[in-house]
């Protein structure tokens, strides 16, 4: 499907199942291919279906070139193996067509110097695809290619030139050509199937004289349904799960490289190369194409692989001098492929995988008695008996995980990698020939013209506010400001105050699709090097491509700038280019100075320069500065369409920047390094006036500091760990720029609704200039009212005047005033500020209908909903008053992601939206099991991408019993749900909570941004019932500032996009759209319905009706009308009712209800998607002469007639068949009558959310105490799939015998969960790994034991489950807010990052200390009562799992082995509190830590 | 932005007042400013809102939260530069304004507790002068213009000196024989003493604005001469016809109205003139409840009055804010007890004047009847009462401006009768109107502001000078913010 509308197919995301078998012994057979198809086929809850459940998003598998099998189909003579290949074809059922790009391949191949030897028709059996694949469905046909006599000895010669071939049939052809493999060596077989059918469609598959030794397979999860069969995996090389989320960065990277590809094993050949990627690929597709010209030009693939893919070596001592160097070396050459991927790789002889830096995607692997290697992203496929298993293990961060079948072993990683690292002196070339720049004698300005600072801020727009709110806490705290509050302000385009260039663009994040980073405590993985200097020819490797500058922090001081300028080097030569321009020119200077900047950085590479400075420090009475975004863009996309881009490093030189955001867009557009000298100089003025009590270098070294934080969040928003992947990237959607300013400068980045060209920059950059000259040194700066209303500021759609008329409106000035709220908010200056404002309404001819016919009011606001505000960010008053408020009318209030009091569940103070966000605060199964709706929050539209913190003075005993956490200790929300780094992880925490609460509907909450449809469309496969799109002006309690203002988009294009992307994939029918971000009256709620929303929520609004006056206090606690504090004080001073909000919201339906008489619509479903009845408002002149075009929001689907525009049917439930059903059946007696109950039942990796439905039965009738202990006793033997005893209840104890995947142990709710091997198991289960990743997240109480290792990220905000296990991966115990975990066996990385709550005692082995984050724990000796803890979860341990680890320790008992972990404030809060009070019970019920108001009164 | 919580731990102090025994003997102002220290607490309560109700309450828009947090920071010299973007005579301000900043502060939404504004107001421009930041600031570049401004009222100046600044030459017409209109002669010295206003008046004079006293526009210098030495004429010539009180024994001797009073005794303050209407010794009674009829009893009290009585036709207001009514941040509606009935003397509401009575022509009794308290004002039977009256002062608000001028050069009027302009510019070519002239008696805030943007519409209209597009009734694109 092309591109129409707001849909654009570059959006669409994968991820996936993967799966390799490979026998050790290198014999082929067809048992392996067997198994790997046995294996896709217990995948295939990972990959997905579209509109059609027979229609799979695809499914494949690369398998050795079957020489003998093919012999046998062919009719024409094969030479020996080895000496031919064969290329699979997918080409156009169009004979004629097809005949054509048969006759190109075939006089390629020829033309290329191979022989052509015959075709083979690939039998495929029609009746094994669904009918939308078949509808696609390519001719699938094999050409073999006979190798030259010249190819010699060497295999890949003849590799090489069946690349060429291919390289030049596919340019030639275009499109309509697909090679899925060609080669010698290996053989692909794909197709948009689901996974059972893909053996069946390609009856080769079955055909037992097909043999391979190895064969890797995988099932895909596309993000929408559009047909490609080219798009399924594995690709030439690979196959992956995951998302490359620097992908726009690398492509244009290796776009400008190409110029320089050079190889000699290429020779002549390396000019048919480029380019190097195929349009249109994924992300792995372009992957593919860049490693498999790694590979053929010389490099080793594990070489490759880690060029691309490099481990997180910074700050880390147990890596080798070697390797490092490797690393440091290879950084010259190219940037890192950052984002959570696993990706499994094979070559025909080598096959393996490795995982990204931050390990965020699961693989398993374990190895037989018997030479079998079976790596899956799940355990269990395979039924391999525990006596056959020599060893299992995990795929782990940055790790390569490599089998040689050549060598008939698996490599261990550092003996892969040592050697690829021994291949060259890396670290010595790297030594020798880079350059640091701290390193660099430090120079003055040697031209100085000291322009009056005033007059430079009134040149480049300087505010006061930009002092006051921007620089000043910059410098002060070395964090960026924060805010409160949503952005209520107008997009840039619409604003009348010509914004910077910067505020143009929207920073993307990450959602669903790939997890966002925590910069902050998880610092290892990060990285904010950047080098400058040239490039050299990717395919060689010499000491002189070391030659790179390498600068530690991105944001240059003047000297440090001054040391590049006049950098004496016989290899570094930076020449300076001027961007200003003569003012006398006026607005028509510009475009001759954009084409003059660009001729002199020719010019510069031209003379050698390898450093391109671009300044505006000329800036003065007769020169006026362009905006440096538009120089650097300008200049960065000149060089790379002249294929020089990478003979030399941008760096910037502005007045310009002075906030995150302006560094982080001239960084996200080449920049290398940034020189903001007037940012710094203001920052020096301010501390010369006293306004910052610091001396001028620390309030500059802070400054600095500042940003470099601000940099991390807003490249880890996007799940980006290294600044060096960011540089270039584009991750920006660009909103209210014309198509051509952006084609041109900022080429490739999205930008939907058009708007300015470089003369309406030109004229804002004179207008500015025109403030400071001629000029007053001394005059004040502007007061713009951008983050607070000023009268003669920024337009602000809450402003007095707006609130308080909403506010008398609901307090007794009925519904005239409502009225004279709606027109102030509706009309003038406010249309002018929303894009729904430049839209109206196509009123029916006849004058509509009688009122009278329009459906209630009361019927209306039952589509309303309040919402996501957690008890904690808002008092305990005002957020009860909303649900009570809502529960009247029949709306939905949000619990937020705060919990909710269970006194509440029962009675109308009840949200009936209960959220899941990734805090998991609050989160067990008898929340959960209240719920009418469970919002899993993805994003929130303040600060999308960002996790969020709750300061322990706002967590006093109320709040802390909710979040079943503990008081006065601080809360923190990682950016990411820990158990969603992928859409098939969504689609597995959705069936968790369809577990937790069948009757529930399933939402989830998306924030506006480009590609949002394609990301709701995956959402729609994951079964979800509700989507969420959030607009990027939605509200908080406390956010950094620039993610306030400069992320995430309005909801008008995100609901646009994701009506027309659902409604196109034959989705919409089954999901609810709803959306939000600063509604406020029944004109918005119509334009929404009529872009497709169902439904609407509304935050800020609801809250003004209460007597929210935009205080933007929020995060300080001092809320002066009670709304958002906990202070008592002033919680007293609230004074909102449910019945100022009922108001609000009945006259907002009743102002609906008019526009819908005179649309002549009587019921409101009847609005949804009806966006024939918006168009653009043409007597708004300002926005037409802004070029603004909002043609693509108002596109309606090029869809059949009565395509269903609303929901209209249900999901099909996915739980019908869950092992569950059973459970509860053997449960009944306990859950009738308390009788106990014993079973055993086999399990497997199918089998997911094990014990979930089972609790949801408990907490459903017995409320949150559950059954008395020890009531259901289950045996569960086999491979668990996900999310094992997720949400268990208390009185439920599991014991899985056999191991389990990711997730186990998922939101523990008072259950037990013991995981043991088998009693035959051939390997030491202290040595092996048991559960997967991810486990105990969001625990809250119960137990789980675990006899073995586990993976990442274990006990993940545990608040208060008690665990034993045996060994863990990296990042154990992050966020843990309670409880207590016991680990007997080695620690990974990052050991408590984040952690502020509960205890870990952990068995020290002396390199404990290095591989514990200590920013918030103390490291302590066990004291006496620590000891009982520890023996006694110890004693259980051995008893439920038999570990003789555990037996060993107990039996020759030596506190001193182990180490404490306690977190600072929590020993302070227990201190203070007492023990007793706080500490975890040894059986916890769920709610033990619960405060009743009761027992608040009494503290 | 203040200190973070400091309002929930200081309290709000109102400005030192000197005690009633003690200023009714003397003329001289009665309120004070804290000291700095605790002034700078006060000002410190400011939490800087995201939406500033106090801005949006004050007519002239102060940047109110960023002076005090300048306050706050003790930085008056910054302070001062704030606030005189958007004030030019924060000393009338700060002494005369009923403060509706306070009202809306979001602070007074728990009443009582608004910042105090205007006392922090008046702290900075007092002690600006003190220290001597407040100097001429003659324009750099003249263009050469010449524009009248009639009348020197606080509009007039505004206008006047915003004019000037900005390079015209500015020339006012005053027919009194000082500047400042109702604040030199309305308002009591005790409130605003007018060697204050006559600083002021000499930083305009060092600006270069050319006063011309005693020159009553209209009958010394016609409207066509105005207008043939002017590029541009601005008319601040206020709303001055006072609403009188037609019952039966109005013309009696004794009866006046409360301005001609106040002129009287300015003129007798200032020593510029003697005798004029008195109550020293007297029975006298002030009808009217709003500021006017307290400057006229503060003054009675210190004329040594025999008795003092003010009366007002509606009921009692309530004692605190009327949600239902005059919800914050709306101007409450509620009972203020004057400065000056704290000096003492009695006051009523709910009364209806229905006759004064006297011999030989000269007043010596009012006969009242208490009203319902609401329009139409019944009377309420068997409430009749007389009570002596030897100066009976009416203080009953204005009904418009003087129209001879306005005739003169044919100016439209709005429904009001009041100069109709909406932007400034009248239906007289080339005339503006600013102040109460345009809008109707207001207050000194709404003054200023009017005289600055009339100031900004003069001086577009002025540029646009031989441009086909400049329009006859223009509509300036260059005014900010709302007027309105």
């Amino acid at each position: 499907m092309r591109k129409q509308g707001l849909y654009d197919p570059a959006f669409e995301h994968d991820a996936c199942g993967v799966a390799f078998v490979a026998r050790l012994d290198g014999v082929r057979s067809h048992e392996t291919i067997a198994q790997a198809l046995v294996a896709l086929e217990h995948m295939e809850h990972r990959g997905a279906a579209g509109a059609e459940a027979e229609t799979g998003d695809g499914a494949g598998i690369l398998v050795q070139l079957p020489d003998t099998f093919l012999r046998s189909v062919v009719d024409f003579e094969l030479p020996e193996a080895g000496r031919y290949g064969v290329a699979v074809c997918f080409l156009p059922r169009s004979a004629p067509r097809r005949a054509e790009l048969e006759q190109l391949l075939e006089r390629t191949v020829r033309a290329e110097g191979q022989a052509v030897l015959g075709w083979r028709d690939v039998p495929v059996d029609r009746r094994h695809a669904g009918s939308q694949a078949s509808l696609f469905a390519p001719t699938i046909r094999q050409l073999f290619v006979g190798a030259s006599s010249e190819a010699g000895d060497d295999p890949l010669a003849f590799e090489r030139k069946l690349y060429v071939i291919r390289r030049v049939a596919e340019r030639e052809a275009g499109p309509d050509l697909v090679i899925p493999s060609f080669s010698a060596r290996t053989l692909v077989y794909k197709g948009m199937l689901t996974s059972p059918q893909l053996g069946r469609y390609f009856t080769d598959l079955a055909d037992e004289t097909m043999t391979s030794a190895l064969a890797l397979v995988h099932s895909r999860f596309s993000t929408n349904t559009f047909p490609s069969w080219e798009l399924a995996h594995p690709y030439r090389m690979i196959a992956h799960n995951g998302e490359i989320n620097t992908l726009r960065g690398n492509v244009n990277w290796i776009r400008a490289r190409e110029s320089q590809l050079a190889s000699e094993l290429f020779g002549s050949d390396s000019a048919k190369l480029a380019p190097i990627v195929r349009p249109g690929g994924s992300d792995t597709a372009v992957f593919d194409n860049v490693l498999e010209l790694l590979v053929l030009s010389g490099r080793s693939l594990p070489h490759a692989l880690m060029m691309m893919v490099p481990e997180a070596y910074g700050g880390r001592a147990d890596v080798s001098d070697a390797l490092r160097g490797f690393y440091r070396f290879h950084e010259c050459l190219t940037e890192a492929w950052d984002g959570p991927a696993a990706i499994a790789f094979t070559d025909g002889t080598l096959i393996g995988a490795t995982l990204d830096r931050n390990g965020l995607r699961p693989g398993r692997w374990l190895e037989t008695t018997d030479g079998l290697v079976v790596l899956a992203s799940e355990t269990g496929v395979l039924d391999i008996p525990a006596d056959r298993i020599l060893r299992k293990g995990r795929l782990q961060p940055g790790k390569l995980f490599l089998v040689d079948l050549a060598q008939g072993r698996i490599v261990p990683d550092v003996e892969a990698k040592e050697e690829v690292a021994a291949r060259k002196p890396y670290g010595e070339w790297f030594e020798r020939e880079h350059v640091r720049l701290a390193d660099l004698p430090p120079r003055t300005r040697a031209e100085h013209r000291d322009e009056p600072v005033r007059l430079l801020q009134l040149a480049f727009g300087y505010t006061q506010e930009d002092m006051k709110v921007m620089l000043a806490p910059l410098a002060v705290n070395g964090e960026e400001a924060i805010g409160s509050m949503g952005n209520d302000t107008p997009l840039a385009v619409l604003s009348n105050r010509r914004p910077l260039l910067y505020s143009y663009f929207k920073q993307l994040f990450a959602q669903v699709t790939n997890p966002p980073i925590d910069p902050i405590r998880e610092a290892v993985v990060m990285s904010v090097q950047s080098l400058v200097g040239s490039e050299h020819n990717l395919l060689a490797e010499t000491p002189a491509h070391a030659r790179q500058l390498v600068i530690d922090n991105p944001i240059l001081r003047d000297e440090e700038l001054e040391s590049l300028r006049q950098v004496d080097s016989d290899v570094f030569k930076a020449h300076t280019i001027d961007f200003t321009w003569p003012v006398a020119e006026g607005v028509d200077g510009l475009e001759p100075a954009l084409e003059r900047i660009c001729a002199e950085a020719d010019a510069a590479l031209e003379e050698g320069s390898n450093i391109l400075i671009v300044s505006d420090r000329n800036v003065g009475p007769d020169r006026v500065a362009m905006p440096s975004l538009l120089a650097v863009g300008a200049i960065h996309h000149h060089l790379v369409r002249a294929g020089t881009r990478l003979q030399a490093g941008l760096v910037v030189e502005s007045g310009e920047p002075r906030s995150v955001q302006s560094v982080a867009v001239l960084i996200g557009y080449g920049a290398a390094a940034v020189n903001p000298y007037l940012m710094l100089a203001t920052i020096g003025q301010l501390v010369d006036e006293g306004r910052i009590e610091l001396d001028r270098a620390t309030a500059e070294e802070r400054a600095l500091k500042a940003v470099g934080k601000g940099l991390l969040k807003t490249i880890s928003k996007m799940g980006i760990s290294t600044l060096s992947s960011y540089c270039g990237a584009q991750v920006f959607e660009a909103v209210g720029l014309s198509n051509e300013l952006v084609d041109r400068h900022f080429t490739g980045t999205p930008s939907r609704i058009g708007g300015i060209g470089t003369g309406e920059l030109a004229e804002g950059a004179l207008t500015r200039h025109a403030r400071a000259y001629p000029g007053n040194a001394g005059e004040l700066l502007p007061v713009v009212g951008l983050y607070a209303w000023r009268r003669d500021g920024e337009h602000h759609q809450w402003n007095p005047e707006t609130i308080a008329l909403l506010q008398h409106a609901v307090r007794g000035g009925g519904r005239s005033t409502y009225e004279q709220f709606a027109a102030a908010v509706n009309d003038d200056s406010a249309r002018r500020s929303t894009l729904r404002g430049l839209l109206r309404f196509r009123t029916a001819g006849d004058g509509g209908i009688p009122l009278d016919d329009v459906e209630p009011a009361s019927e209306i606001v039952k589509r309303f909903s309040t919402g996501a505000m957690s008890l904690g960010s808002l008092s305990r008053e005002a957020h009860e008053t909303l649900a009570v408020a809502m529960n009247r009318i029949g709306g939905r209030s949000n619990t937020g992601e705060g919990g909710e009091d269970p006194e509440r569940y029962l009675d109308e103070r009840r949200s009936k939206i209960k959220q899941v966000a990734s805090g998991r605060f609050g989160v067990n199964i008898d929340y959960l099991t209240n719920a009418d709706e469970i919002q899993i929050k993805m994003a929130q539209g303040a600060k999308p991408g960002e996790g969020g913190q709750l300061p322990g003075h706002k967590v006093d005993a109320y709040i802390a019993g909710v979040r079943f956490t503990t008081p006065g200790v601080g809360l923190i929300s990682p950016p990411p749900h820990h158990d969603i780094y992928s859409i098939e992880d969504l689609k597995q925490l959705i069936y968790d909570l369809r577990c937790a609460n069948p009757g529930a509907r399933i939402s989830v909450k998306l924030v506006s941004e480009v590609g949002v449809g394609t990301v709701a469309a995956g959402v729609a496969k994951c079964n979800a019932d509700h989507i969420l799109i959030s607009g990027h002006d939605g509200g908080t309690g406390a956010s950094p500032i620039s993610s306030i203002l400069h992320a995430g988009v309005p909801w008008e294009i995100g609901l646009a996009e994701t009506q027309q992307t659902l409604v196109l994939n034959g989705l919409r029918s089954r999901v609810w759209v709803q959306t939000d971000g600063q509604l406020k009256t029944g004109r918005d709620v119509v334009v929404a319905a009529l872009l497709g929303a169902d439904e609407m929520g509304f935050a800020t609004a609801p809250l003004i009706a209460t007597g929210c006056v935009m205080m933007r206090a929020c995060h300080l606690n001092t809320c002066p009308v009670g709304i958002a504090t906990q202070d008592p004080e002033l919680r007293r001073r609230f004074t909102g009712q449910p019945e100022h909000v009922i108001e609000f919201f009945f006259h907002v339906a009743e102002d609906v209800r008019e526009i819908m008489a005179s649309l002549g619509i009587a019921r409101f479903e009847d609005l949804v998607g009806r966006v024939d009845l918006l168009e653009a408002d043409g007597a708004l002149v300002h926005w037409q002469t802004r070029g603004i075009d909002l043609s693509n929001v108002l596109r309606i689907p090029d869809v059949p007639e009565g395509t269903p525009l609303r929901r209209t049917e249900a999901q099909v439930s996915p739980i019908l068949h869950a092992l569950d059903w059973r459970l509860i059946e053997a449960a009944a007696p306990a859950l009738d009558d308390d009788t106990p109950v014993e079973a055993t039942f086999a399990v497997r990796n199918v089998d997911r959310t094990v014990g979930g439905l089972l609790s949801h039965q408990v907490a459903k009738r017995r409320g949150r105490a559950g059954l008395p202990p020890g009531s259901v006793r289950f045996e569960l033997r086999g491979s668990a799939g996900q999310s094992f005893g997720a949400w268990l209840a208390p009185g439920i104890e599991l014991t899985l015998v056999g191991d389990a995947n990711d997730y186990v142990g998922k939101g523990l709710s008072g259950g037990v969960v013991a995981v043991r091997p088998p009693g035959d198991a051939a390997y030491r289960a202290e040595e092996n790994v048991i559960v997967g990743n991810t486990v105990l997240y969001g625990a809250t109480s119960g137990r789980a034991f675990f006899r073995g290792v586990a993976g990442e990220r274990f006990a993940v905000r545990n608040s208060g489950a008690l665990a034993v296990v045996e060994g863990l991966g990296d990042h154990g115990c992050e966020y843990m807010t309670g409880g207590r975990v016991v680990v007997i066996g080695p620690t990974g990385r990052n050991f408590a990052a984040g952690m502020s709550g509960g205890i870990a005692y952990v068995l020290d082995d002396d390199r404990f200390a290095a591989r514990c984050n200590t920013q918030l724990v103390a490291l302590e000796p066990l004291e006496e009562a620590d000891e009982i803890v520890v023996r006694s979860l110890l004693d259980e341990h051995v008893a439920r799992t038999g570990s003789p680890v555990a037996d060993a320790l107990l039996a020759d008992w030596d506190p001193a082995r182990f180490t404490k972990v306690i977190p600072h404030d929590y020993k302070r809060a227990l201190a203070v509190h007492g023990e007793a009070r706080y500490s975890d019970q040894p059986i916890s019920t769920g709610g033990g830590g619960f405060f009743t108001k009761e027992s608040e009164e009494a503290a | 932005m203040g200190r973070i919580g400091a309002f929930l731990k200081v309290g709000r102090t109102e400005a030192p007042e000197r005690p009633p025994a003690e200023r009714v003997a003397d003329y001289h102002e009665f309120v004070g400013t804290l000291p700095l220290t605790e002034l700078r607490e006060q000002a410190a309560r400011c939490m800087e809102c995201g939406v500033p109700f106090c801005h949006h309450g004050c007519p002239l828009g102060n940047l109110i939260p960023d002076w005090n947090d300048l306050v706050y920071r003790d930085r008056f010299d910054e302070a001062i530069q704030q606030l005189h973007r958007t004030n030019n005579f924060p000393e009338f301000t700060g002494r005369l304004c009923p403060a509706p900043c306070e009202a809306a502060c979001v602070l007074e939404i728990n009443e009582g507790n608004a910042v105090s504004i205007k006392q922090v107001e008046l702290a900075i421009i007092d002690r600006a002068w003190d220290e001597g930041w407040v100097v001429p600031q003659p324009a750099a570049q003249k263009t050469g213009r010449s524009v009248a401004v009639v009348g020197s009222g606080p509009a007039g100046l505004a206008c006047a000196q915003q004019l000037q600044r900005a390079g015209e030459d500015v020339v006012v017409y005053e027919r009194d024989e000082a500047a400042g209109g109702l604040i030199r002669f309305g308002v009591p010295e005790f409130k605003i003493e007018k060697r204050l206003v006559e600083r002021r008046v000499q930083q305009l004079a060092a600006e270069g604005v050319e006063f011309r006293f005693g020159v009553n526009v209209g009958v010394d210098v016609t409207a066509a001469e105005l207008q043939a030495r002017h590029r541009a004429v601005v008319l601040a010539t206020g709303s001055r016809i006072p609403r009188d009180l037609p019952v039966p024994g109005r013309d009696l001797v004794g009866i006046h109205f409360a301005m001609d009073y106040l002129y009287d005794r300015a003129r007798a303050v200032a020593g510029t003139a003697s005798g004029g209407i008195s109550a020293a010794g007297k029975h006298v009674v002030v009808i009217g409840g709003g500021d006017t009829g307290a400057d006229c009893v503060g003054h009675a009290h210190r004329e040594g009055a025999a008795s003092v009585t003010q009366i007002e036709l509606l009921g009692t207001p309530p004692p605190s804010r009327p949600d239902d009514l005059t919800p914050w941040p709306l101007w409450p509606m509620k009972l203020r007890t004057s400065y000056a009935l704290k000096e003492g003397g009695e006051r009523q509401f709910a009364i209806s004047t229905t006759h004064f009575s006297g011999a030989n022509g000269t007043v010596e009794a009012i006969h009242w009847q208490e009203n319902t308290g609401t329009p139409p004002f019944e009377l309420v039977p068997g409430t009749a009462e007389s009570r002596p009256a030897e100066l009976v002062l009416l203080a009953l608000g204005f009904l418009g401006p003087e129209v001879e001028l306005l005739d003169q050069l044919q100016v439209e009027r709005d429904a009001r009768g009041n100069a109709a302009a909406a932007r400034y510019l009248t239906s007289a070519d080339g005339v503006f109107a600013a102040g109460d002239v345009r809008r109707g008696q207001s207050l000194i805030v709404w003054a200023i502001n009017e005289g600055r943007q009339c100031a900004e519409s003069v001086r577009a209209w002025l540029d646009a000078e031989g441009r086909s597009e400049r329009p006859n009734a223009f509509v300036s694109i260059a005014t900010t913010g709302t007027s309105e």
